[in-house]
């Protein structure tokens, strides 16, 4: 893989007017973001925001009812992008009646990729005293990493991860986090999305979501400089007030 | 489609079912139990003679239907299917995939019965005994497509368990098993010529009675029948969903 300049060529996700209904209920409206190569973004917002809706449509498993998506040029989810996006779901989308490295050896064969990924890829989620376990018998912190590792296999160039550290202990967070960080500076483009506050510091650019509308999208320090607050939470918490206050005036 | 994908697909199904050594052996060892207990029940005799072939077209049917609508509906809710889909994974990839590694243990099942239907039981047939495993082959892929069809129209195992009554029993009920379908009250009878269990039960009969059987137009319209609930089964699976 190859470095990337920090503000090289067009951006890797581009999204405009971007709308998603769900019965009655419009989730996504109107929505557009662009996010950089080789960034490292966490999408940020309460539970019910549309972040996984959104992170959906980037992957392209998401029915749309209007806008844009493009993913490396390509319109999302088309069939070229298919071993180059990297997607793991809240829920781990693995076989429980198989041991992690099956999973691994399968999703592998799948992608074409060299079975040595698979090694490479129990070791980058450290999972290597586990691999021959049944993910059926493992922890929900083992079992989100087997599903984390599936999505490391062969070269992707865009991660979606909705939620990959949740239910992990500090530790392996903090692992984690450097992990991603490594990938975006090989060049990878990875939307992390999360809703503990304190692991957007890790990220270079957050984007906050609040009932399927953008509500920010801009670097921690520039955040807290506009807001005032002393970190990510208050910032946020901050921006909402602001928000609902413009409403009602 | 990629047959690489496919294979694999096949080779995962397999060691899932490796896991369970409890279903591999019900799978394997139930079928020829009850036709043992059939031989009994009619003491040997030209009944079991009848009947015996029509259960090994029914067995491997009921049994790759049940095995594959629950995995496959498990792979729908799970999430497997969707990381699948999102992956260069083909609809015929995933759906042949299942029907490679069902149709091989549908041989391996097949092959034990008729072992233990003509070699212990005596089971009288003037057709060749291969034919009866691969009449039953087919039967089985059949069973794997309407699997692999119900499976879209079930959220929850119970419901999928549910398709089974629904289904397979009327089909079982009209098959020329109970009464022949030339017996049939005549609309019963229009209706066993529509469903394919009726061509597999025709078929093995066939392989029974005569020394040189005509299967194949049989075998034809049980393919036909396969290919085309797994083309309505492909119509099922989305890369998209709401």
């Amino acid at each position: 893989m190859m470095n990337y300049a920090a503000d090289d060529g067009p951006p890797a996700i581009t999204i405009r007017g971007l709308r998603v209904a769900r019965g009655a209920q419009t989730v996504l409206d109107d929505f557009d973001l662009d996010v950089r190569r080789g960034s490292l973004t966490g999408l940020l917002g309460p539970s019910g925001s549309g972040k996984s809706t959104l992170m959906r449509a980037i992957v392209g498993v998401q029915r749309t009812a209007g806008g844009t998506v493009e993913v490396l040029g390509r319109p999302a989810g088309d069939r070229e992008l298919r071993d180059r996006v990297g997607y793991v779901t809240q829920a781990p989308s693995v076989y429980a009646d198989l041991t992690a490295r099956q999973n691994l050896r399968y999703y592998a064969r799948v992608l074409g990729a060299p079975i040595s990924d698979v090694d490479r890829a129990i070791e980058q989620v450290d999972l290597e005293s586990h691999a021959d376990h049944l993910v059926g018998r493992m922890s929900g912190g083992q079992r989100s990493r087997v599903s984390l590792a599936t999505a490391l296999l062969g070269e992707p160039e865009v991660l979606v991860l909705d939620e990959p550290t949740v239910g992990l202990d500090p530790v392996l967070r903090v692992q984690l986090w450097e992990l991603f960080h490594r990938l975006a500076a090989d060049g990878v483009t990875l939307l992390v999305s999360s809703h503990v506050m304190d692991e957007a510091e890790r990220c270079e650019r957050l984007v906050l979501l609040r009932d399927g509308a953008l509500l920010a999208d801009d670097t921690l320090p520039a955040l807290l400089a506009r807001t005032g607050a002393a970190d990510a939470e208050g910032a946020f918490l901050e921006l909402i007030e602001k928000a609902d206050s413009e409403v009602s005036s | 489609m990629t047959p690489r994908i496919t294979l694999a697909t096949g080779a995962r199904v397999l060691t899932q079912l490796r896991h369970d050594p409890r279903t591999i052996a019900l799978m394997l060892v139930v079928p020829s139990l009850l036709l043992a207990l059939l031989w009994w029940i009619y003491d040997g005799g030209i009944v079991f003679d009848r009947i015996g072939p029509a259960l090994l077209a029914i067995f491997p049917f009921l049994v790759m239907f049940l095995v594959t609508s629950i995995a496959t509906l498990r792979e729908r809710t799970s999430g497997t299917l969707e990381r699948l889909l999102s992956m260069p994974t083909g609809k015929l990839d995933f759906l042949l995939g299942y029907a490679v590694a069902f149709g091989t243990v549908a041989l391996v099942q097949a092959l034990i019965t008729a072992s233990v239907a003509i070699g212990l039981l005596d089971l009288d047939t003037a057709g060749p005994a291969w034919l009866l495993v691969a009449v039953a082959v087919f039967d089985a892929l059949l069973g794997v497509a309407l699997g692999l069809f119900v499976s879209a129209f079930a959220s929850t195992e119970f419901q999928v368990v549910q398709f089974m009554p629904a289904l397979i029993v009327p089909q079982f009920l009209l098959c020329g098993l109970l009464v022949p379908r030339d017996q049939l009250p005549a609309f019963l009878e229009a209706v066993s010529d529509v469903l394919p269990l009726s061509y597999a039960v025709d078929a093995m009969s066939e392989v029974q009675q005569s020394a040189d059987p005509a299967v194949w137009g049989q075998i034809g319209v049980v393919l036909g029948f396969s290919v085309a609930l797994l083309a309505l089964g492909a119509a099922t699976l989305r890369r998209r969903t709401p």
